[in-house]
């Protein structure tokens, strides 16, 4: 099967610091993807440059089959990247509902109001739509950030740390909704839950300074000695 | 008269410009180097300075020379204290938000402008100058006085420089300048250095104001240009950059002095705000300050 | 949602109704001042649209009223356009300066833009200036009386006048209603709340800012051609500093993202000065004063502060 997103040789330095050093990088469609490696490893840098939030010095992406290296921002969304916030980035003092719905109406205004309550409704928001998005929970913002990207309908979901912040008892539930995704949305997770990264991910794949230190299966990566070397047992 | 005088005395007009105007910018450049406020009422600090250096040459009595000593004096100080009332009164209060500050020296230079106009009226006043020598060159006698006032703001300008770069108080300004937090974490007080910064700039706006006078009347409006020029000054120097804002005084107020000979000063305005508007929209670090 | 959808209509036909009877009940004077009021709420709303959804704090609207006057005025003057066609022209000339405006002004942001589009507008001003011969300058020109008929109506007699300015008023307050309440008005609040998270939604707000401001160039382009029209008096000294800020006030008084707002802001205003004209002609005083009081004690305006206490369906 085509890969859904392919990087090769991805690059950016900022000055001495290389934060992604030529990363190549294959995401199957259906699959949920871990994204793991130490802190300061490149990991949201390296999400950045798929999402387009930064361009990367060299190197190329590809969306299924097609070049996006240099497609702005704003228009991988459209083609059906989405990326939620690792810092909850909500629109504050709007309704919980024009949240939702801003993410809906970019992709068409039709049934609007059905569509924004459906996705309120999938990770368990509802009833809620009217509150101002700065009064709810820390945990129900997080939730309301996982509504807007999936209120995107999206090939591709990236989780830029999703389960920060949360209680176990609401870590549960996100599982469950991440699993009931796939294989319509493809989910890149970024995670340091190991826990919920080994249950959940289908392929997990290791950053370190900047590189690819392992891919494969949670099984492959948990007997690999030097990514034991690196990461799990430090 | 021949083209080469011709220039020549262009050039000091435009020396005499760039001198005033170099000394109002510095004033409007410290304060949004430093504290990142936009201050709209900077052309009426100025103002200011004019109007008190003929209140206070008209009250004092004796040699104009004594009277204008005085109002070197005691207007940019009267002006200080009053920028240092904003501060603490309004500014402050608005935790120096940017888009905050200028709607509200907005305001303020309406407040400024109208006091002026109530209180002194809407006439334009002249003011003796200290001395009256002439310089007599081969083609054209030249004013000494505005020779003076080049000087003069040249010596400020350089004593500014020194303040900032060899005093313990400078070195707290741009301490703060570049990092407000971390300065506040050493203990200095911010509030103070931002009321001191915002005195200091209005008083060197008024410092100019005062110099100006005998060259040119007071009158309540007078702020304006200034201010326009200053914006003009500050932004193609690279905000916040003294250096490039003395730069950018030489070459606004030359080019000033000779484009006005030779073309209607209305036109040269309208390329002048243009170019401020181009510069900032493509090169918003100034055309010589250093890339970001 | 929908409840409040009849609330809020209901609540705007109202005041347009309260307007129109204003005719029968007010002096002839103060049915002029009203007429003036609606046309500079029409140039404030259109203000509103920019800074108070979209988050654009402009100190260059003068230009675009401008823009509305002399695309108006001009055709009148020089050949004699009669006063739909002139209105017309004034609106697209709002528009289509307000789009070069944004095409420029608007790859800087905050405290750049406020300086970029004064000092637009500066320069536009200088212009019509500079072209004195053509525009009158700061002294402008009276409106020829024929460009100041509509269907056989007079414009220049108060009936008429009124009634036109309040047409005007209410499509400019029910439009900007609709659009407030629309996909597309959500989208301009979204720039004024979190421009990034905006653009990972999938919208380029550069292009949402720019049908934004040039929305709001409609609005002015609408006010200055009205005033020509209305008032036939057309002049430089209405695209001054002071013109552009003129709607800033009413905006911050009545409440900046109200739709209501930029009415109550002129009439307050309007009213304040007027009453204080017995005491002291010291306007300028009172300008600078609201100005200062309104940011440091209430940023939200009448309306703001009156939503966010009490009435949360308030448009």
């Amino acid at each position: 099967m085509a890969a859904l997103i392919e990087s090769r040789n991805l690059a950016l330095h900022f000055g001495g610091l290389k934060a992604v050093d030529g990363v190549d990088f294959t995401l199957q469609p259906g699959e949920i993807h871990g994204l793991i490696g130490p802190n300061g490893a490149g990991k949201t840098t390296f999400v950045s440059l798929l999402s387009g939030r930064r361009l990367p010095q060299s190197g190329t992406i590809h969306l299924a089959g097609e070049d996006i290296t240099r497609l702005p921002a704003h228009l991988r969304v459209r083609r059906g990247i989405a990326y939620t916030f690792q810092i909850t980035s909500i629109f504050p003092r709007l309704s919980v509902f024009d949240n939702v719905a801003l993410a809906v109406q970019s992709q068409g205004v039709s049934d609007l109001s059905g569509k924004t309550l459906a996705a309120l409704a999938r990770v368990g928001l509802e009833g809620l739509e009217e509150q101002e998005a700065q009064t709810l929970s820390y945990g129900h913002q997080r939730l309301l950030e996982l509504a807007m990207g999936l209120a995107l309908n999206p090939k591709l979901l990236i989780l830029d740390e999703p389960t920060q912040g949360l209680a176990a008892s609401e870590i549960q539930g996100f599982k469950d909704l991440v699993r009931s995704l796939v294989p319509a949305t493809t989910v890149l997770l970024i995670e340091h839950n190991m826990e919920v990264v080994m249950d959940l991910a289908t392929r997990i794949t290791v950053l370190t300074f900047g590189r690819v230190l392992a891919s494969g299966t949670p099984a492959e990566i948990r007997a690999n000695p030097s990514v034991q070397e690196a990461y799990l047992g430090a | 008269m021949a083209f080469g005088p011709f220039l020549l005395l262009a050039l000091m007009e435009g020396l005499v410009t760039a001198a005033v105007l170099a000394l109002a910018a510095a004033g409007l450049s410290l304060v949004f180097g430093v504290m990142r406020v936009v201050n709209v009422a900077h052309g009426e600090f100025y103002m200011l300075g004019a109007v008190l250096a003929w209140a206070v040459t008209t009250m004092i009595p004796g040699p104009p020379a004594l009277a204008f000593l005085a109002a070197v004096i005691i207007a940019p100080l009267l002006v200080a204290a009053l920028a240092a009332a904003a501060d603490g009164l309004i500014l402050k209060r608005l935790n120096y938000d940017p888009e905050a500050t200028i709607v509200a020296t907005i305001g303020l230079l309406y407040i400024l402008q109208q006091a002026a106009l109530s209180l002194y009226g809407p006439n334009a006043n002249p003011v003796t100058a200290p001395f009256e020598w002439r310089i007599q060159l081969p083609w054209f006698g030249y004013s000494g006085y505005k020779l003076f006032v080049v000087f003069a703001a040249g010596m400020v300008l350089l004593a500014l420089w020194l303040f900032m770069n060899r005093t313990k108080a400078g070195l707290v300004m741009r301490a703060t300048q570049v990092d407000r937090t971390t300065a506040q974490a050493f203990g200095i007080n911010v509030d103070r250095v931002y009321m001191g910064t915002f005195a200091l700039g209005a008083g060197l706006a008024a410092l100019a104001g005062v110099l100006v006078v005998p060259i040119q009347q007071a009158q309540y409006l007078m702020g304006h240009d200034p201010l326009l020029l200053s914006f003009i000054v500050v932004i193609i120097g690279g905000l916040g950059s003294l250096r490039g804002t003395l730069i950018a005084a030489l070459v606004i107020g030359l080019s000033d002095g000779v484009i006005s000979m030779f073309f209607t000063p209305t036109l040269a305005k309208i390329l002048a705000t243009l170019l401020v508007a181009m510069v900032l929209v493509f090169r918003p670090q100034g055309l010589f300050g250093a890339k970001a | 949602m929908t409840g409040n959808s009849s609330k809020v209509w209901m609540l705007h036909l109202a005041l347009l109704a309260v307007l129109f009877s204003a005719q029968y009940w007010l002096s002839p004077y103060n049915v002029t001042n009203l007429s003036r009021i609606m046309v500079l709420a029409v140039f404030a709303m259109g203000y509103n649209l920019a800074f108070g959804y979209t988050g654009l704090l402009s100190l260059g609207h003068a230009l675009l009223l401008g823009a509305g006057m002399y695309a108006a005025g001009l055709p009148a003057q020089l050949w004699g356009w009669s006063a739909g066609p002139a209105f017309i022209a004034g609106i697209a000339g709002g528009g289509l300066v307000a789009a070069a405006l944004g095409l420029l002004a608007l790859r800087t942001a905050g405290v750049s833009f406020m300086i970029v589009t004064l000092m637009f507008a500066q320069a536009g001003y200088l212009t019509l200036l500079y072209f004195a011969p053509v525009t009158g300058g700061d002294d402008g020109f009276a409106v020829v009386a024929t460009s100041r008929t509509l269907m056989g109506f007079d414009l220049s007699t108060d009936t008429p006048r009124f009634l036109a300015a309040l047409m005007i008023f209410a499509v400019g307050l029910l439009a900007s209603l609709a659009l407030v309440r629309s996909p597309f008005g959500r989208t301009m609040v979204a720039m004024r709340e979190n421009e990034e998270r905006s653009r990972m939604l999938g919208y380029n707000p550069f292009t949402v800012k720019l049908a934004a401001l040039t929305i709001s160039g409609l609005y002015a382009g609408a006010a200055g051609a009205a005033y020509a029209i209305l008032f036939g008096y057309v002049g430089a000294s209405f695209a001054t500093i002071q013109y552009s800020i003129l709607p800033m006030l009413y905006v911050l008084l009545g409440g900046a993202g109200t739709t209501l707002g930029p009415f109550l802001g002129a009439l307050l205003m309007f009213a304040l000065i007027e009453a204080a004209t017995g005491i002291t002609t010291a306007h300028q005083f009172i300008v600078g004063a609201a100005l200062v009081v309104l940011v440091l004690f209430a940023p939200k305006g009448i309306l703001g502060t009156i939503r966010e206490r009490w009435v949360r369906w308030l448009p």
